[in-house]
Formats: structure tokens, sequence, C-alpha cells
């Protein structure tokens, strides 16, 4: 080990560093990652966004050492990840998607086991794992399998398991999908304590824009294996702040021969009777003030204007799906 | 979160701790035994019941044979309950693990493939002692055997689920689906059936040449030496060392496609 990789370091040294980082899988000509450039700094909350197929989850599978980029190099906390996974390993604790290896065993077992395979003493492991079902809200359904949970349960037991043991770096691919909100509030406090008390770095998929908004530091979001955009999201909100987003849902469809709507249709992404607009403020106010009267205000069933999200700034960048979450 | 990080935060940036070899297949062993209590009692109730209607069915064809053919049915009965667990359920299980990317989460631990595949196979021999010991008892009092060395079926229910987990979990590794590891687990349980339950004198030539490469006769034959009361130590001894090796064979070889499999 190095001296910069010491007990403690400044948060302003990158801990992660991604070079031209192509991955392509075999079968399927396009590439998952198509030169991905990002760093990610101690002790930072760093977010991946995008839409399905974006290439987020492959990205995160190199960073955990799952599997090697075809080409470019990862630099975990100094070290070229290219040596093998027992590096990242050491380093990182992954939550995937799902994690069928656990599906089977009670849910304090699988916090315990993972404990003592990232080595901790079987005492100690025990010690931790009461902890951590206490922090979660666990210990009601610490003895039932975890493949017997209901979708949220099943998934708090997971991020409990990537819990377990301390790594300097978490790696979570959509941590509270299918979490309530209150469990899902309860994963954020837990991921949040372990960063204000050991200065864990973060880095986390997301494909929800509001949660994106909430907790993290940074953002990179990513389209078609390629990182389009990467800063606060206060920052990269600002570079749309001009822009609202007018929702429209009809009754019945809206009459063609009407002005506002004809000027409006071409520009919005229309779902059934649901449309979505993109506007200059000023624009929306205006085109809502006139919707409001006559016969289109019959044909209006509800409507909202909402500021800019995560969401705008993709498509505002060329992204080319539709299909982040907004809840 | 609460607040963006600030150049006071310390940051940890030291590696995490790894478990050694032995404690991660300790880690493992007890993960996978509680794992198996909850899903294969059925299962070993079945493997169980298979060798023991195999002893049952032979009982009504064999008359006045010699104690070395007997012998030799009770010993492959009693190692056919090892055979149905770590060639079938393993490949079976090593199968699922790789089909549905559930190997991701061992390959994403500081542990190496050998005590994951230790643990999880030993979890899974476990099991199949009290079935083992249940065929042999019946088969010696069904045959006539001698009862003084049926404790020889604890060393060799050992080493053949030495030699014959490694054997299953490689063929659940590097079958291409799961499918096939499901398929290919079961031929080759159904070989040490056959290889095993049949006694070598009875074998046609070309089956007794196949018999020599499967890794689980020498502790047939072990265990058959025993029933009939009379068993060179040294040949013992000489033959269960053979069967730990060829069990350490396969291990090395399901340790290696386990990686490969990981690193997909």
């Amino acid at each position: 080990m190095t001296s910069a990789m010491s007990e403690a370091g400044d948060v302003s040294a990158a801990v992660l560093d991604v070079r031209g980082v192509v991955k392509t899988y075999r079968g399927n000509p396009a590439r998952a990652n198509d030169g991905i450039d990002l760093d990610v700094h101690a002790g930072e909350v760093f977010g991946l966004l995008g839409p399905n197929g974006a290439g987020k989850s492959t990205l995160v599978r190199q960073l955990a050492g799952l599997t090697r980029p075809d080409s470019g190099r990862i630099t975990l906390f100094g070290h070229d990840l290219a040596g093998g996974g027992a590096t990242a390993a050491s380093y990182v604790a992954y939550l995937a998607q799902d994690e069928p290896a656990l599906d089977e065993l009670p849910v304090r077992l699988a916090v315990e086991t993972t404990a003592r395979l990232r080595g901790l003493a079987r005492a100690q492991a025990r010690s931790a794992t009461t902890t951590l079902l206490d922090e979660l809200d666990l210990g009601p359904v610490a003895a039932r399998p975890v493949g017997r949970l209901s979708g949220g349960q099943r998934r708090l037991a997971c991020v409990a398991a990537a819990l377990a043991a301390d790594r300097p770096m978490l790696l979570l691919d959509e941590p509270t999908t299918g979490l309530d909100p209150v469990a899902r509030r309860s994963v954020w406090a837990a991921i949040d304590r372990r960063r204000a008390e050991r200065g864990t770095t973060v880095v986390l998929v997301t494909h929800n824009v509001i949660e994106a908004e909430l907790v993290l530091d940074r953002v990179a979001i990513l389209d078609r294996g390629r990182v389009i955009a990467c800063d606060t999201p206060g920052r990269l909100k600002a570079r749309v702040s001009d822009d609202v987003r007018l929702d429209l849902v009809w009754r019945r469809t809206p009459p063609a021969h009407d002005p506002t709507v004809a000027a409006l249709q071409p520009r919005a992404h229309i779902d059934g009777l649901r449309w979505s607009i993109r506007l200059e403020a000023a624009a929306a106010r205006e085109a809502l003030g006139r919707l409001m009267t006559g016969a289109t205000l019959d044909a209006l069933d509800d409507f909202t204007l909402a500021t800019a999200t995560l969401e705008d700034v993709y498509l505002a960048l060329g992204g080319r799906d539709d299909d982040m979450e907004k809840e | 979160m609460s607040g963006t990080a600030t150049a006071s935060t310390r940051a940890t940036t030291a590696p995490g701790a790894r478990p050694g070899a032995v404690a991660a297949f300790a880690a493992v062993y007890a993960g996978q035994l509680a794992r198996a209590k909850v899903a294969r009692g059925p299962l070993l109730f079945v493997a169980s019941l298979q060798s023991l209607g195999i002893l049952l069915l032979l009982r009504g064809v064999v008359h006045n044979d010699p104690p070395r053919t007997t012998s030799a049915i009770v010993a492959g009965s009693t190692v056919l309950v090892v055979a149905f667990v770590a060639l079938n359920l393993l490949a079976q299980r090593f199968g699922a693990l790789k089909a549905n990317r559930a190997l991701d989460y061992y390959g994403a631990l500081p542990v190496s493939a050998a005590p994951v595949v230790l643990g999880t196979a030993a979890s899974y021999a476990t099991f199949t002692i009290p079935g083992a010991l249940l065929t042999c008892v019946v088969g010696v009092a069904m045959y006539g055997l001698s009862f003084a060395q049926v404790w020889l079926v604890v060393p060799v229910v050992i080493a053949s689920g030495i030699a014959l987990s490694g054997l299953g979990a490689a063929i659940g590794l590097l079958a291409p689906r799961a499918e096939f590891a499901t398929v290919l687990g079961q031929l080759a349980m159904t070989a040490v059936l056959f290889l095993g339950v049949i006694p070598p004198t009875h074998l046609p030539g070309a089956a007794r040449v196949a018999r020599e490469v499967v890794p689980s006769m020498t502790a047939v034959d072990v265990l058959a030496a025993g029933l009939r009361g009379t068993p060179s130590w040294w040949g013992v001894g000489w033959r269960l060392a053979v069967t730990v090796a060829w069990g350490l064979l396969g291990l090395v070889l399901a340790s290696r496609a386990f990686r490969r499999a990981c690193a997909r």
C-alpha cells in the first residue's frame, strides 16, 4: 500500500478514476460502455443516472471487479483493477440489482455470512449483524429466508448484507428499488451515517430522478454507454433553469383545430391522453392561460406545471429515452 | 444526503479485512448448512429411499451369492446416497448459481474460489451421512454381512463426498446452461449407480476399465472389503487416499471453473 492510501485521505483526492472504458458483450455489437470517463472523490455520494440500457450496471460490475473492460483503465484507491477482482473486493461493498445467492438463507445468517466473508471474526460478525438488523428494522424478519420476504423487505435485507463489515466504498445498484418510504429513509440514513462517521465513499446507480436530486453530491448522466453530463444536480439543473415541464391530462382527444393545441402537439411527449411538454416558463404560463378558455377547457382534465428535473437535463442534453422514474 | 462532503471530512481509504481460507470455508459451510436444512430434507429422503429400493430389488435376484458380491452391492448402494447429493444436487446448485448470476455475490467478496466450492460441497456431503449409514446398516442386515466394520461408512462417505462433490460442482459450473448441468449430473450419478452397485466381477471388460476412473469406486471397494470383515488396513488407507486425491483434483477443476464463471 502506498502512503496515499493510509488510514485516511483528503476528500479532494479522487479514489475512483475511470478513463476511456469500453465494454461490449458477445453477440451484441452495441457498446454497453462507450468511452466512459469519470472520477469520484473520497467521501462523496456519486450517482450514475440514466434510463434502462444506458450502461450503468455494466459500469458498476466493472467497478466491482466482476468483469473487465475491453479497453480503458479503472483505478480504485490507487490500484489498477486490471489486476483482477480481488482488489475491488477489498475496497468495495457491492450491492447488485438482485442477490439470488442469499435467497434461501435466513436474513440474519445472510448478513452474518457476508460479514464473515468480508473478514470479520464470527463473534464480531454476529454483533455487527445484530446492530445492522436493528438499524434497518429487520429484527422482526431476521429468522425468515430472504427469498420468502416481500419485495421491499427482501431488498432491505440485501442492503443490510451490503453494509455488513466496513468497506471504504459502497457500490450500490438501485439500493432503494421497491422500498416503501419509511424503509427508503432508513436506508439513506444508514448510508449517510457511514459517510459522516467513517468517510465512506458512495457510488450508486439510480434511475429515480427525484431521489438523485435529494441524495447525490454529484451525478453522471449516462445515455447509450456514454457520460453526457457530470456535475452537481444543482448545476446541471441550472443549465435548463428557464424551462418548466407542462403536463396535461385530457378527458378526450383535444381539439386539433385549436391554435394552442396545434402549437403544443409537435413538441409534446404523448402517452395516450397524457401530454408532457418542456417550455420556457413564460411560454408555458401563456399556453396554459389560453388552454383554460373555450373548447380546450372542456377537454382538459388536469394539468401540472413543474420546474426542471434531472430528467429534463437528460432530455435537453440529447438523451433519447424517456423512461426514468419520477416518483 | 445531509450536506456535501467538505474538505474537513476525513475519508476512509484503507482496504477492508479479508478472511483466511479456513474462515471463509467455515462461513460458507455454516451458511449452506442452514440453507440445506431448509431446502434439502425431502431430496435427501429420496436419495436414501432410492438406495434402499435398489438393495431390496437386488435382494430379489441375488441368491446364495458369495460375500464378495453382496458386500459390493451394499457398498455401492451406500455410496450412491453420496453420489445423488454430490453429483446430482450439487451440479444443479452450481448450474443454477451460474445461470442466475448468483456467483456475482461471491465474486464481489474477498474470498477465493476454493473455500466457496469446498464449503458448499461439504455442507451437501454432511447431509448424506445419516442416509448412507441407514442404507449400510439395512444392507448388512438384509444380506447377512459383518457389522464389525460398519463404522468404515463414515470415512468412506467423507472421502467419496470429497471425490464426487468436486466433480459435481465442476459439472454445474462448466455446463453452458443450467439444464445441461442437471442432465450431466444425472448421467454421472447413473454411472456411479451401475458401476458401483454391480459387483466388478459381473461387469463386462469395458465397464471394468471405466470403473477404474470413477473417483468414488476406490471408496466402494474399501467399504465392501470392510463388510466382508477382513480388510487390509494398508489397502483401506491407500484406497481412501486415492479417493481423496481424486476429490482434490475435482475441487481444483471446480475452483478454476468457479473463477472462470465469476469473471464472465
